[in-house]
């Protein structure tokens, strides 16, 4: 099957990569443009730790296709921190030993960030709720809850 | 080099960032997919659709003929002749005669891109001749089950069983019969718990290569390169010293990552395909169906107790299968941990391991303790129900102590069981109040821990900072908490300490990750290690201040007199040492390999309310306390956070976890979404108490942290929701179903 080319931006960068129409954003992001920060725990969409976020909306990206991702703005783990300053959710994290295996902390860091964009005061409630799609086999997910109560705390300034 | 290492510690107790923290929120961390090497092939598996099935023919030559695909494998290209472990592993690695579960698998492609390797799986043509399979550990047994292996049963089993029955144990002391006898009140009840698996995030995944002269190099996500290293050479035939194996970052094991599964075929595919490397990475379905989860159990326990709650006698027999294999089963753990929480004078355990179509088990956090706990804590809730007595505090007075023959024989040293359970009794949780369908339950949960095989090095550097060099991948913080010991021993900051996890040639064998020994067994041998490196500072110091060794004693990070008629001279620095020491007699370094005795017994109690909606049988957990002995809590965050993460995957095997068989004998629930590990949703806090009871045969009192917590939700849950509806589940996972159905027969009868 011949392969497709998509030119999209991620993290900012302009980027272009082909791909076959079966392979997933995720594939690409890993084996063509060596993202390998996003995880692929499922490829069925159930465990979160592939999250990225699609112009701004946060999806698994083992449920979209590589050449859907022509012309959008695709968001990873690898474009939180600003050069050396962390994001505070990623700082909260390690402060608060908030992971331990680390494999599921890239998808649940995107998917905390884009909670905290859309309520910058979540309950905790609502903080387990939004993350319901992201599984940590590690933690109990006390110590994640937490760090991102903590850092939604810093982020509004409290 | 005095020094009270009991208490006044400047870095034990303290919660600094973990050295791996940054790499692991940036990305930037690689585990066992995230690597890849010029001229990589991929591989996928051709795998057993059935459950038990001869394998008449294998054709790859539709496969073989795919652009792109450069080696299949069948178990023709491995070598004859194995016996024993290494026999199953093979087995397990790739089926030979017959297909011995679904998931099993039989061929194996490596082809120049992922997608083209997974469709020339699907054109290796496997003809298979249907078996009859059986997948209940109690089916297997019963007479006209299918056989799996004949001949496979040892010399221990009785004369008449089925032979699917290849071992039997038994063990005790005392007179069970008398202790019956004596007892005010006598129950008997049978348990049954499925299999879970250890549902780690991160899928199997290594590259390998492998050359025509059989050397080898992998990468390989594992708690264990060395066993890696020495299964697979075993399965392929070739000299361990050949392969070169190199841990990934690893994305969570629990017990379920120390053996092999694919990575032999990785390599054999390599040399297959010319040496070319090879990544192969498992999907989800294949490491539910094709990896080890835990045993099924079926259970009996009978307890004696006198009318004020002191045991008198037990009797537990337990049949759990392991897959299709001898040795997999953890039923001699399950039996040891089963009565090991408790002084009672009269105990006999009997268990049968029992083969079973289903995948070959793995080691799952605390094997075996889970499930024998759930039947034993259940029993003990019941009758102190009956005859209505404090659970803890009958747990109190029965509980093991120093000096006490454990129910599995050795008589234990410093245990802080009796603590655990008075720091239980004394948490507020317990005077929490519980509101219509709510329960409280508690329970106690036992491991060994473990010391085992070790091999450490440090060195100084040239400016006095330290690399300590491991071989226990870190899962759980370990690299932090061996940093810490070695600063606290050397005198020097944590951040002076790199501790790295290093590859098969760079030390003496180890064992894995495992049976909570990395930072007990690892962290000795850094402290012994930072000693012996210590020692040479101090003379290389007594050489310089030409005075005798003896004289010179090692504090805060530099050697100095040691006391005023040793002379005087200003303190030594590690730094100092370090910038000097190629002249002043070369490189400095520490070694210690041990296979480690002194692991202190670990003991946890949980408390757990429960609120069980009568109209669905859903229960939804409102609180959670884990207590637990730590020995001594090194990095205390990572200890709270095995606690925490120990109990939330016990809660997940108590209310909903399972391995669902279909008549066909596959398994129906091979993603996610249908095998349902807990949510952020589905828990909530998780309060820890960490019990500090030194164990005296680690220099910091160090017992291990990781498997006790996974013990006690099981039963707890069941005692809760006994508490909240009256209705005893004895059959895990309780699923909202169950638990209705209970409510309902209870309502009914």
């Amino acid at each position: 099957m011949s392969r497709i080319h998509v030119t999209t931006t991620v993290n900012g960068d302009a980027v272009e990569f082909l791909a076959d129409p079966r392979d997933s954003l995720l594939d690409c992001l890993r084996d063509q443009l060596n993202l390998t920060g996003s995880k692929e725990g499922c490829g069925t969409g159930d465990c979160g730790a592939c999250s990225v976020t699609v112009d701004g909306t946060l999806v698994c990206s083992c449920l979209v296709l590589g050449v859907e991702a022509e012309g959008k703005r695709i968001e990873t783990v690898e474009g939180m921190a600003k050069g050396n300053d962390l994001h505070p959710l990623q700082r909260k994290f390690i402060e608060h030993a908030a992971l331990q295996c680390g494999f599921c902390t890239p998808g649940i860091l995107v998917a905390a960030k884009a909670l905290l964009a859309e309520n910058p005061d979540p309950s905790e409630s609502e903080i387990r709720f939004w993350l319901a799609g992201n599984l940590c086999r590690c933690t109990g997910y006390d110590k994640i809850i937490h760090a991102v109560q903590d850092a939604a705390a810093e982020m509004r300034g409290a | 080099m005095a020094k009270d290492e009991t208490q006044g510690f400047r870095l034990i107790g303290t919660r600094p960032d973990r050295p791996d923290g940054l790499d692991k929120v940036t990305g930037r961390a690689r585990y066992g997919a995230d690597i890849s090497a010029p001229g990589m092939l991929h591989a996928a598996v051709v795998r057993s659709p059935h459950a038990h099935a001869r394998i008449v023919k294998i054709d790859a030559s539709k496969a073989l003929a795919l652009p792109g695909v450069k080696a299949v494998i069948t178990r023709a290209d491995l070598p004859t002749g194995l016996t024993g472990e290494d026999w199953n592993l093979q087995e397990n690695t790739l089926a030979g005669e017959k297909a011995l579960y679904d998931g099993h698998a039989v061929a194996a492609v490596a082809a120049t891109t992922k997608l083209i390797a997974q469709d020339a799986a699907k054109l290796v043509e496997v003809t298979y001749e249907v078996l009859p399979h059986v997948t209940d550990v109690d089916a297997a047994m019963a007479a006209g089950a299918p056989v799996i292996r004949a001949g496979t049963a040892d010399h221990s089993v009785p004369e008449g069983m089925h032979p699917n029955v290849v071992k039997y144990i038994d063990f005790g002391h005392g007179d069970v019969e008398a202790g019956f006898a004596a007892a005010d009140l006598v129950r008997a009840q049978s348990y049954k718990t499925e299999a879970t698996h250890q549902g780690y995030i991160e899928p199997h995944a290594c590259m390998a290569q492998m050359g025509s002269d059989d050397r080898g190099e992998m990468w390989v996500c594992t708690q264990g390169h060395w066993y890696i290293r020495r299964m697979s050479a075993a399965v392929l035939g070739v000299d361990a010293s050949k392969l070169r194996v190199t841990p990934s970052e690893i994305g969570g094991g629990f017990g379920g990552k120390t053996t092999i599964f694919m990575e032999p075929l990785a390599l054999a595919l390599s040399k297959k395909a010319g040496g070319r490397p090879v990544k192969l990475v498992m999907s989800r379905s294949e490491v539910l169906r094709a990896t080890g989860p835990t045993a099924s159990a079926s259970m009996d326990v009978k307890l004696g107790m006198k009318k004020d709650g002191t045991l008198t006698a037990a009797k537990v027999m337990f049949r759990m299968q392991g897959g299709p294999y001898i040795g997999s089963s953890p039923v001699g753990e399950a039996l040891s941990c089963a009565l090991a929480c408790y002084d009672v004078p009269n105990v006999m355990h009997e268990g049968y391991e029992v083969l079973a179509n289903r995948p070959k088990a793995a080691a799952y956090r605390a094997p075996g303790s889970p499930m024998a706990a759930f039947a034993v804590e259940s029993l003990l809730d019941e009758m102190c129900r009956e005859l209505g007595l404090d659970p803890l505090k009958v747990r109190l007075k029965n509980a093991a102590r120093e000096g006490t023959k454990s129910s599995y024989g050795p008589t234990y040293n410093r245990i802080g069981l009796v603590e655990s359970l008075e720091a239980t009794m004394a948490h507020k949780n317990l005077l929490a109040p519980l509101g219509p369908n709510q329960g409280r339950g508690v329970a106690s949960g036992f491991w060994f821990n473990h010391g085992g095989e070790t091999s450490v090095s440090l060195a100084i550097g040239e400016d006095g900072t330290v690399t300590v060099s491991v071989g226990t991948p870190d899962i759980g913080g370990s690299r932090a908490s061996i940093a810490l010991m070695t600063g606290e021993c050397l005198g020097i900051p944590y951040e002076k300490v790199r501790v790295n996890v290093v590859e098969t040639g760079a030390l003496g064998v180890n064992e894995p990750t495992h049976g909570s020994r990395a930072t007990f067994a690892s962290g000795l041998a850094a402290v012994e290690a930072a000693r012996q490196a210590m020692a040479e500072m101090c003379r290389r110091a007594a050489a310089e201040w030409d005075i005798d060794p003896e004289a010179v004693e090692w504090r805060d990070g530099a050697a100095h007199p040691a006391g005023p008629n040793a002379g005087k001279f200003p303190p030594m620095s590690i730094a100092e040492i370090g910038a000097k020491m190629g002249g002043s007699g070369g490189p400095i370094s520490g070694h210690h390999e041990v296979t480690a005795g002194g692991f202190g017994a670990s003991f946890g109690v949980h408390v757990v309310d429960v609120e069980v909606d009568p109209e669905t049988g859903r229960t939804t957990v409102l609180r959670y306390l884990v207590v637990q002995d730590a020995g001594r809590a090194i990095h205390p965050a990572y200890v709270e956070g095995q606690y925490q993460g120990g109990a939330a995957q016990g809660i997940g095997w108590a209310l909903n976890e399972e391995y669902v068989y279909g008549a066909d004998g596959r398994l129906q629930n091979t993603v996610f979404l249908d095998y349902r590990i807990p949510v952020a949703s589905d828990l909530p806090m998780i309060d820890t108490v960490i019990v500090e009871v030194p164990n005296p045969g680690h220099p910091y009192g160090v017992r291990g942290v990781g498997e006790t917590g996974i013990t006690p939700p099981l039963p707890a849950l069941a005692n809760a929701i006994h508490a909240a509806t009256g209705a005893r589940l004895r059959s895990l996972p309780m699923s909202p179903p169950k638990v209705l159905a209970a409510i309902k027969a209870k309502a009914g009868g």
